[in-house]
């Protein structure tokens, strides 16, 4: 009876610090969840501000207007290696005619919405987090409050805004481009018909298409700029590292993460409308 | 009684296991400038942060012309932060926008002013603080002392009742400080503010206050006028005071009030009673204006440069001088008598007139096309060992004051 206290407070004493290190970081991550939460929704609410117009052009000229180049070079190549890659799938089944399809469906429902995202995360979103984090350590963000202007009106409520304006438009011209890429080699490369190629992409493509891929692309715009703005805002509160040094970790968590999230919020929101 | 502006009433506040501040009572008053010092974590910023709102306190109330802030409602709590300016101590401007955009930014996020009523306000602003030509440059082209008046431009440009300057002068040397302490002192008489500064230049800070508070460990262990303090016996302020004065003492070569007083007891208390000894006085009369024409950092190489000359003087006949005020030194001469004074002030007084001006001006660095017509006054008294107080005798000085050299521009010209 002893010896099967002895194993039994043992292997408590094995699992305990296991479990209690499991659950402290749950409670963590439920913690900033929650806080994620508000934080958006209070952000959201400051959106309609009347003074927030100005601001909101500026940074839809930053996160939309400056990512436009990135985005026509990525989609441009994409198109074409969908092209190339889909027309040999397709010759060995006798059916290359639907290549138009076969892009515009692949780039319109899944890689434009997400591949935008994830430049745009990369470009704009890293920059977000870099930016809210330095006014941060610098206390510009403390001397806001001290004017009375209130930080997350100001620096986090446009830039949510003009996340949502600017990832459908990038998207559509993500998709537009890219079935340019896809005409390049499957028409002009691989001698597929013009004609045939457009028809099949009017043909295929459904109005349902576009607005799945408008939804998503908005999905990922409040969650991009959000997990971005977050992890700039609070890179003061991180334990791992202070100054300098918590801005670039919180800049590589927000790329990071929102990577993460854009793939896993894909795969939600597809599951939802199909 | 008058109701002070901001007051404190057994105010506590703990981070984790630091205790940032404990059971502090005070009062500021409306119109004055005060000054807290105290070493590094004694709780400074942290009251600063209570009255502008950055931190609450977790017991005892905060009250604002009497009324607690915690109980103040949402539209009454507005009015009281719009009404107080927070100059940070690494100035915190905007980096990614222009030195104008930053002034006027206060101003376009809370206010319904028109775009015509802020760019006329903010150019205001700019020219009393001689900012004109660097309005649309970005805060990192400038210097640090140009950023300090760009972050009192933000400040003073929402007219608030109440500025909270968080150690306006760190990093900035001895002229430099002084040249901020006496803009700092001018603006507030210009502008009629309230002035709350945290500042380590003991003794110069005490020039422009009006009240000083001592914090140590999160407890106020005094709070009375600057004079009050100099009186003040306390182990640690003395420790603290004492350090500050020795590197000012260090950099400028005059002796500070409080190493003054010491001297000055010491050398008395080796005499014996009812033996005399002479003080002298001497001011640069309209120093503010003169401020205001150089600006405030030659008008602090002016008055260094006058201190070290008056030292140098006297020192040879065994006088030691200290600064008194902002524009005022005094010279103790433990061996002399009214007559030898006397002679030793009239050749002084031409020696000043015919050559010191000069070397005065030249030590300062003044550019040949800047000039302002100055004097310099000087006056002295004779007293007894035991017979009254020192303070006394410097009063007696500076009633018989009468001007001893002047700077006249056309000559100069």
């Amino acid at each position: 009876m002893k010896t099967f206290r002895d194993k039994g407070s043992q292997s408590i004493s094995f699992f305990a610090p296991i479990l209690t290190s499991l659950g402290r970081t749950t409670i963590r991550w439920v913690n900033e969840l929650g806080a994620m939460v508000l934080f958006l929704f209070r952000a959201f609410l400051l959106i309609f501000h009347p003074k927030q117009f100005p601001i909101i052009i500026q940074q839809v000229y930053f996160i939309g207007a400056k990512s436009a180049l990135i985005v026509i070079f990525v989609g441009l190549f994409t198109g074409m290696v969908l092209g190339l890659q889909l027309f040999h799938t397709l010759v060995k089944f006798g059916s290359a005619g639907v290549l138009g399809t076969a892009v515009a469906l692949s780039l319109i429902r899944e890689l434009g919405p997400v591949l935008t995202a994830i430049m745009i995360t990369g470009r704009a979103g890293s920059s977000m987090a870099a930016e809210i984090g330095i006014q941060r350590i610098s206390e510009q963000i403390d001397a806001l409050h001290t004017m009375r202007v209130d930080p997350l009106r100001y620096l986090v409520s446009p830039r949510i805004a003009a996340s949502i304006i600017s990832f459908p438009l990038l998207t559509a011209f993500f998709d537009l481009i890219g079935i340019l890429g896809g005409f390049v080699t499957g028409v002009i490369l691989m001698g597929l018909n013009a004609g045939t190629y457009f028809h099949h992409v009017r043909a295929g493509v459904e109005m349902e298409d576009i607005t799945g891929g408008f939804a998503k692309a908005v999905v990922f715009a409040v969650l991009v700029s959000m997990i971005c703005c977050f992890q700039g805002y609070y890179t003061h509160l991180r334990r791992d590292s202070y100054g300098a040094k918590a801005v670039g970790l919180s800049t590589t968590s927000a790329v990071v993460i929102s990577c993460v999230v854009i793939l896993i919020a894909d795969y939600v929101v597809t599951s939802l409308l199909l | 009684m008058k109701t002070p502006l901001i007051e404190f009433q057994k105010v506590s506040k703990r981070f984790n296991n630091h205790v940032g501040l404990d059971r502090v009572d005070l009062t500021i008053d409306e119109g004055e400038i005060s000054t807290i010092i105290g070493k590094s974590g004694s709780g400074k910023s942290v009251l600063l942060k209570h009255i502008i709102g950055l931190l609450t306190p977790d017991e005892g109330t905060i009250l604002f012309r009497g009324r607690p802030i915690q109980k103040m409602g949402k539209s009454e709590r507005d009015g009281y932060f719009s009404r107080i300016s927070y100059m940070f101590q690494n100035n915190a401007l905007f980096d990614s926008i222009t030195v104008f955009e930053n002034i006027a930014l206060p101003l376009r996020q809370t206010t319904h002013l028109s775009q015509k009523a802020i760019e006329e306000r903010v150019r205001a602003r700019m020219e009393q603080m001689e900012l004109t030509d660097v309005a649309q440059k970005y805060p990192s082209e400038l210097s640090g002392g140009m950023q300090k008046r760009v972050a009192l431009s933000r400040a003073l440009v929402t007219d608030p009742k109440m500025v909270l300057f968080d150690e306006p002068t760190t990093g900035q040397d001895v002229i430099r400080r002084n040249a901020i302490l006496s803009m700092i002192a001018q603006y507030q008489r210009q502008f009629g503010f309230t002035a709350v500064l945290i500042s380590h230049d003991v003794p110069d800070v005490f020039f422009i206050s009006n009240r000083i508070l001592a914090l140590n460990q999160g407890k106020i262990i005094f709070q009375g006028t600057p004079e009050q303090f100099e009186e003040f016996e306390h182990p640690l302020i003395d420790e603290f005071v004492q350090s500050l004065e020795d590197f000012q003492e260090h950099l400028t070569g005059i002796q500070t009030k409080r190493q003054f007083r010491a001297r000055n007891q010491m050398g008395l208390r080796r005499k014996r009673p009812q033996e005399g000894y002479v003080v002298a006085l001497f001011t640069l009369q309209d120093f503010d204006q003169l401020c205001e024409h150089m600006g405030h950092t030659l008008g602090q190489e002016v008055i260094n440069a006058m201190g070290t000359y008056i030292n140098k003087h006297f020192g040879a006949v065994g006088g030691f001088s200290a600064r008194q005020s902002k524009n005022q030194f005094t010279t103790f001469l433990p061996f002399s008598n009214l007559n030898e004074v006397e002679r030793i002030l009239k050749k002084f007084a031409m020696d000043l007139q015919e050559e010191g001006l000069r070397t005065i001006q030249a030590e300062a660095d003044i550019p040949h096309d800047l000039c302002f017509p100055f004097a310099i006054l000087s006056g002295f008294a004779e007293s007894k060992t035991g017979e009254e107080e020192i303070d006394l005798v410097f009063k007696k000085a500076e009633a018989s004051q009468k001007e001893i050299a002047r700077v006249y521009c056309e000559i100069r010209r």
